[in-house]
């Protein structure tokens, strides 16, 4: 018996001699691990980064354009796709150097965030994008149908008015599935601004970057909305062309005014675009601005320009904003409207009118830091 | 000057007091008050940003029905209403079930098939929950579109509880997935609730005649009863404030229905689905983070409930935490 605890004796020093190492081990293997996130951050940090976030309605485009960025300069570009509604609160708050929006700024917001310019960097179109098995792509829909559908009014998938509109279609019996943002949205705001022209149900209180919603399951960003059309037999959703086409999803042509019933393409898109004109300047209200239900015979009618949102005098962000890293950015957003539109059409944006970039250019040089304009 | 000498005097108290003390103590004794007093912090910064919400709409927050961001109108009552819906869900599935696990794993399970399945539970307990959201939204989003949900409504489906067009991604679901969330939680803990009955407890039962069944029932359920209400309030705390898996299957509609069918949403998942935008206007701002108070306030009823439940069974001499 008395040998017991002897043994336990000798042990214990042993087993504590054990545990020191263990503790030592992952002491040593912490400190590499966060040396080595030290020294890479130090190196990484060299090179200039501007930030950006908001619409996730240009991402594919401005995710792009960063990547060709980088190799073509050296400069990166971190743009986060949170939503407009996250873009404008984020530049509002000056914790980034750019913001993407597709809905211009309210008159409240230009009041909160005095002196910012809207760029207009490229155009796309919002998609009315379903999952009906069997059903290919090219169901005619219009504005005022959609209406009915995100009111809740229009349920079933057979109902008289979309069998009207396609009479050759076999539509099943089978319940609408409504899907919408739940995020603050450009996309619910174009989309939203379209379905109040043509809809006399859809009143004002229902336009907005996010809205009470009367029927449907809310999704955060156009890449979830997406998904979830995707996974949902007979569910109907808005969503950016561009994810559209990326993920093969089916949409519906939509008439416009000239009583067409149009896909959404980049041909019908760069159709609507072409309309833009006697915008106000980059410091102006843009509050107003809008290419939907453009005319022309191929204009896809639910087509916006979406909007890079920069401060004129870029010392407003503080310590954050050097002088070097402020002609980066301007020099960015000036590739990215100029050599960066060659990329838009691949991506299914339109590449912007001459009149647009011009009215850019005008913005752009008329950006400074500590009041000395950045491009000449 | 009676109110300069204040400060002074328990300053020195204080230095008195940890004169006296090991570096241990004081050491422990500051990490203690710093928990408190972050605590304290976090609601007053809280308070402050939450005010022009609270200015605005005063009590009538809590019972106003209409959240709207484009008019700048905020009311609380759907989103506590949908977090106690789902919340209530959850416990009605989870907690038989996790009761059933507990008492077979302390109760019946032989030894071989004891440990490996302990161990499983309490893994469970340990995934992410945003996990548990990807698996709600891709596989069990549609099991209760296409077979779950309709079963339901073609048997239950004269209830407003049950009306609607199922479509899988809606409070019903929410609940069932809090539901499966909660079950490792409480059942691990139950089961060491029921493993801490005295065996001579069960003896003594047995020996009277009673049956397995009833041996388990009168001699272990009701002697760890404050131990399986502890960890049932522990699954509601889960429940309550569970933000990703609930904002990936709820369908986030900001209204009341009342159908389990339609979409919904909790305190939780909107404060996950509207931070992001909710600076562009201080009364937004305030209103969400009023919304995280209330958050806070019902974590806090539910516990101090807690309390008084498990305080009444002790003194009864019935029961040992």
């Amino acid at each position: 018996m008395g040998a017991v605890p002897e043994e336990m004796e000798a042990r214990r020093p042993r087993r504590g001699g054990k545990t020191l190492w263990i503790v030592l081990g992952a002491i040593v293997v912490a400190g590499v691990i966060l040396g080595y996130g030290v020294v890479a951050g130090w190196f990484s940090s060299q090179p200039i980064t501007l930030t950006g976030a908001g619409a996730t309605f240009p991402y594919p485009l401005i995710n792009k354009w960063s990547s060709v960025y980088v190799n073509l300069t050296g400069v990166h570009v971190n743009y986060q796709s949170l939503g407009s509604g996250a873009g404008i609160a984020q530049i509002t708050q000056k914790t980034v150097d750019f913001a993407g929006t597709d809905a211009p700024l309210k008159p409240s917001e230009r009041a909160a965030a005095p002196g910012l310019l809207h760029l207009p960097e490229t155009i796309g179109a919002v998609t009315a994008t379903y999952n009906l098995p069997g059903i290919a792509t090219g169901l005619n829909l219009t504005g005022s149908v959609l209406g009915d559908i995100f009111l809740g009014r229009v349920t079933s998938w057979n109902n008289a008015s979309i069998q009207a509109l396609n009479p050759s279609v076999n539509l099943p019996n089978n319940p609408i599935v409504v899907v919408h943002r739940s995020d603050g949205s450009g996309t619910t705001f174009v989309w939203t601004s379209y379905l109040h022209l043509e809809n006399s149900g859809w009143n004002s209180s229902l336009v907005g970057k996010s809205i009470n919603w009367p029927v449907g399951v809310g999704k955060p960003g156009n890449a979830a909305v997406a998904g979830y059309v995707i996974q949902t037999s007979y569910a109907i959703g808005y969503v950016e062309l561009a994810y559209t086409v990326q993920s093969a999803m089916t949409v519906a042509k939509i008439k416009n005014p000239a009583n067409n019933f149009v896909l959404p393409s980049l041909a019908n898109t760069t159709a609507a675009a072409s309309t833009a004109t006697s915008l106000p300047a980059p410091g102006g209200d843009w509050g107003n601005v809008s290419i939907l239900n453009a005319p022309g015979a191929n204009s896809y009618p639910i087509s916006s320009l979406t909007y890079l949102l920069v401060y004129k005098e870029l010392n407003v962000l503080g310590s954050s904003m050097t002088q070097t890293k402020a002609k980066a950015l301007v020099e960015f957003i000036w590739w990215a409207v100029h050599d960066g539109q060659t990329y838009a059409p691949a991506l299914i944006y339109a590449s912007l009118p001459g009149s647009i970039v011009t009215l850019d250019e005008v913005g752009l040089r008329s950006i400074t830091f500590n009041g000395q304009t950045l491009h000449t | 000057m009676q109110l300069s000498r204040i400060p002074r005097a328990l300053g020195r108290a204080l230095l008195a007091w940890i004169r006296g003390r090991s570096y241990f103590e004081v050491l422990t004794a500051i990490v203690s008050i710093a928990v408190v007093a972050l605590l304290g912090v976090i609601a007053v910064v809280l308070f402050i940003v939450a005010e022009p919400s609270i200015r605005t709409f005063g009590i009538g927050f809590l019972g106003g029905t209409v959240w709207d961001p484009v008019a700048g109108i905020f009311g609380a009552a759907p989103f506590i209403y949908g977090t106690l819906v789902t919340s209530a869900i959850a416990l009605l599935l989870g907690v038989p079930i996790s009761l059933g696990i507990a008492i077979f794993l302390s109760e019946l399970a032989p030894p071989w098939l004891r440990i490996p399945l302990t161990y499983v539970v309490e893994l469970l307990a340990a995934v992410p929950s945003v996990v548990y959201g990807l698996w709600g939204l891709r596989v069990l989003s549609n099991v209760m579109r296409n077979s779950v949900e309709p079963a339901i409504q073609s048997v239950l489906g004269f209830l407003p509880l049950f009306q609607g067009n199922p479509i899988g991604t809606d409070m019903f679901t929410a609940g069932v997935i809090l539901a499966i969330m909660i079950i490792p939680t409480i059942s691990a803990v139950s089961r060491e609730a029921l493993l801490a009955v005295p065996e001579n407890q069960r003896e003594a039962a047995l020996s009277l005649g009673a049956t397995h069944w009833e041996t388990t029932r009168v001699a272990v359920l009701r002697y760890a009863r404050a131990g399986i209400f502890g960890a049932i309030v522990l699954g509601l705390g889960r429940a309550v404030g569970e933000t990703m898996a609930v904002t990936m299957t709820i369908g986030n509609r900001n209204a009341i229905s009342g159908s389990l069918f339609s979409q919904g949403q909790t305190i939780a998942s909107l404060i996950a689905s509207s931070w992001a935008e909710a600076a562009t206007s201080p009364v937004y701002l305030g209103a969400l983070i009023e919304m995280g108070l209330v958050l806070m306030l019902i974590s806090l009823v539910i516990n101090i409930a807690a309390r008084l439940m498990v305080g009444r069974f002790i003194r009864r001499g019935e029961g040992a935490a």
